[in-house]
């Protein structure tokens, strides 16, 4: 590793701090412009009790002094408690939860990279064959459908038509579904990303020097072309987090599954502050971090990038 | 000498051509000047190599096709989008008709013999013409789509091309400025701003804004507070691509000023990249503003949009599944569409594949 790439990991590394920093900061004084406090939705709350909770949680303090406040619990993992479920503090929760997303995150990650690089690689081994118009179609298709279509669709298809998987995610199996309608839209970028660029390397001089030493096909796919045309799907690591995080809000909604997604869009709708943006931070976090790996890995991987 | 009094040349070994000499070419002569292939412009260039490409072709028909229908359908449709039409006489026999079904009213009206317009896609749970609702949220969803597309286009225009052709230290700070927005998460902001404006505006509109609502009022200022980096960027390495070159030069060396060489010889040679980035930029506006939608943060009732028309038919989806295709295949069929004409306008303006 050079100098050079060195300062430039230590740059892309002060962004993500920094921009873990702003999703901090902007999601606490956007939370505070929401008129109305956290309890006054609560029906028979009086005025005392009130001014007792607002003291109880910190809210009678100038703003300022509540961020301070915020961001130093932040920064020791310490989110405050819910406003809404007492008695549970918010890392509590968001870590209950965040088993069966991670599980479900990991394996629609994992079935994207695997079966979008092997459909990818068939695609342009043999282009213009029937079975890469059939790929080709598949990934066009699925490209243009919303998560929340794809999910509803496989139940519809799987629970009610063909009833084999159970509809709801927290049953055994019942992770098959939201994995796949997590795992669809992905898969289809990782294959036309790896058929193109296995085509754009397929087609270099080095590939023919190769194939007219003698080199067999399968060395000449697998070793010389495959290892330079993953190059470009390693940048698609950080947006395919990013699409899982969101994608699994409608995803773990759908099928019920009891996982951050979830806990996310019931506390959009409780109004519940902290809940809101412990979860935020952490997600945005999360994709912050995943961005910044799958850049850093992408400059070790190839050094020919030029870092300006 | 007498010749010398008026010379012909300024210079000696001036290159002017002296005119007087010149004589008008015959017919004869024009027509041995043979000529390769027409002249055509780049942009009309790259249109005949579009309309070539069929699937591109067949798409744009379809998304004219849809356009039109949804400007000019709920004209002449005899029943409203908001209209429940059982609510007259408290009828629940028209809340969840099938499709081609007719509520108790109609089908006695219907044999008295007279003609009833049929409820195409059927009816919702409170009795509105399903397929109305249908057309009325494809206009809303384009609507928000094509809009927010071009905010995006907007102020990614005029950022990416201050930053690109001022250059030094202004490119550097403005291009931090996009690195830091590009890299926050976009979705979970919005899902975020969403939430707290849709309060905030509440109480606030009135009129058209009012009628919009304060989550499409959300998306839009989302949308151009963090969407337009992408464009920002694009237009960016294209003016910085542009400016070097010669015709720039000419144009400075004859005293245009910046702003006539940004509109007038910049902008214009970075069409191509707008155009394909609109074409794809609208998809996913429609995606995030059904995403939104979806999870109840979309347009206010009842104004319907393809997303919020999908999700309230969630809740009857094993009764009534057909509520939730139509809506689902509406928005895959726009989205399929743009994306296969971006794809078809990528190939046209891109002049490596020129033959």
């Amino acid at each position: 590793m050079t100098s050079k790439t060195l300062f430039y990991i230590f740059k892309r590394l002060l962004l993500a701090l920094l921009t873990i920093f702003l999703v901090i900061t902007i999601t606490f004084f956007v939370m505070n412009v929401i008129p109305g406090g956290p309890f006054n939705s609560e029906k028979g709350v009086s005025q005392r009790t009130k001014e007792a909770l607002d003291k109880k949680y910190g809210l009678d303090k100038p703003l300022i002094v509540q961020y301070f406040n915020y961001l130093g619990g932040v920064l020791k993992l310490d989110f405050g408690e819910s406003l809404k479920r007492t008695g549970s503090s918010v890392g509590q929760i968001l870590l209950e939860g965040l088993g069966n997303s991670a599980k479900l995150g990991l394996c629609a990650a994992g079935i994207a990279i695997v079966f979008g690089i092997l459909f990818g690689t068939v695609a342009a081994v043999f282009r213009g064959k029937w079975i890469d118009k059939v790929i080709m179609i598949f990934t066009t298709g699925s490209v243009a459908m919303p998560s929340f279509v794809i999910g509803t669709l496989l139940l519809i298809i799987f629970c009610l038509l063909v009833p084999i998987l159970p509809p709801n995610g927290a049953e055994p199996g019942g992770l098959v579904l939201p994995v796949i309608s997590l795992a669809l839209y992905p898969t289809s970028y990782i294959t036309r990303l790896t058929r193109s660029s296995m085509l754009d390397v397929l087609g270099q001089d080095f590939i023919r020097t190769a194939k007219a030493k003698g080199v067999s096909r399968g060395k000449v796919i697998f070793k010389h072309t495959l290892r330079n045309a993953l190059i470009p799907v390693i940048t698609y690591i950080g947006p395919m987090i990013a699409y899982i995080v969101t994608g699994s809000l409608v995803v773990e909604q759908i099928f019920s599954v009891p996982g951050l997604g979830r806990e996310f869009t019931s506390s959009i709708i409780n109004r519940d502050y902290t809940l809101i943006m412990g979860t935020t931070i952490v997600l945005a976090t999360l994709v912050v971090i995943m961005n910044l790996v799958s850049d850093i890995l992408y400059t070790v991987v190839d050094p020919r990038i030029d870092l300006n | 000498m007498e010749e010398n009094k008026k010379p012909k040349f300024k210079n000696v070994l001036s290159f002017q051509i002296d005119t007087s000499k010149l004589i008008p070419a015959s017919d004869e002569e024009k027509q041995q000047v043979s000529r390769m292939r027409e002249s055509r412009t780049f942009f009309r260039d790259a249109m005949r190599r579009f309309v070539k490409n069929k699937v591109a072709l067949v798409c744009s028909v379809i998304i004219i096709l849809i356009i039109l229908s949804v400007i000019i359908l709920p004209m002449v449709w005899p029943y409203k989008y908001s209209q429940q039409l059982g609510i007259k006489d408290s009828d629940a026999s028209y809340n969840n008709l099938a499709p081609f079904e007719y509520g108790a009213t109609e089908k006695a009206k219907m044999e008295a013999g007279e003609f009833v317009f049929p409820h195409i896609f059927g009816t919702d749970s409170v009795g509105r013409d399903y397929f109305i609702r249908v057309v009325y949220g494809t206009r809303v969803s384009l609507g928000v789509g094509f809009f927010a597309a071009l905010l995006v286009l907007i102020i990614g225009l005029v950022y990416g091309s201050i930053s690109g052709y001022v250059g030094g230290k202004v490119d550097i700070v403005m291009m931090r400025v996009v690195d830091i927005i590009y890299s926050l998460p976009d979705m979970l902001m919005i899902i975020l701003l969403s939430v707290v404006l849709n309060k905030v505006f509440e109480k606030s509109l009135t009129g058209v804004l009012a009628n919009l609502g304060g989550n499409m009022i959300s998306l839009f200022l989302v949308f151009g507070l963090l969407y337009w980096v992408g464009m920002a960027r694009l237009i960016r390495g294209q003016i910085l691509s542009l400016k070097n070159q010669e015709y720039i030069l000419a144009a400075k060396s004859i005293g245009a000023s910046s702003g006539r060489i940004i509109f007038k010889h910049l902008i214009p040679n970075c069409m191509s990249v707008i155009i394909i980035t609109m074409a794809l930029q609208i998809p996913s506006a429609i995606f995030t503003e059904s995403f939104l939608s979806f999870l109840g943060l979309g347009v206010n009732a009842p104004m319907p949009s393809l997303g919020s028309l999908a999700s309230a038919a969630r809740g009857g989806i094993f009764s009534y599944p057909h509520r939730l295709l139509i809506p689902s295949l509406v928005i895959f069929l726009i989205v399929l569409s743009l994306n296969l004409i971006g794809d078809g306008l990528r190939d046209a303006f891109d002049p490596k594949l020129k033959k």
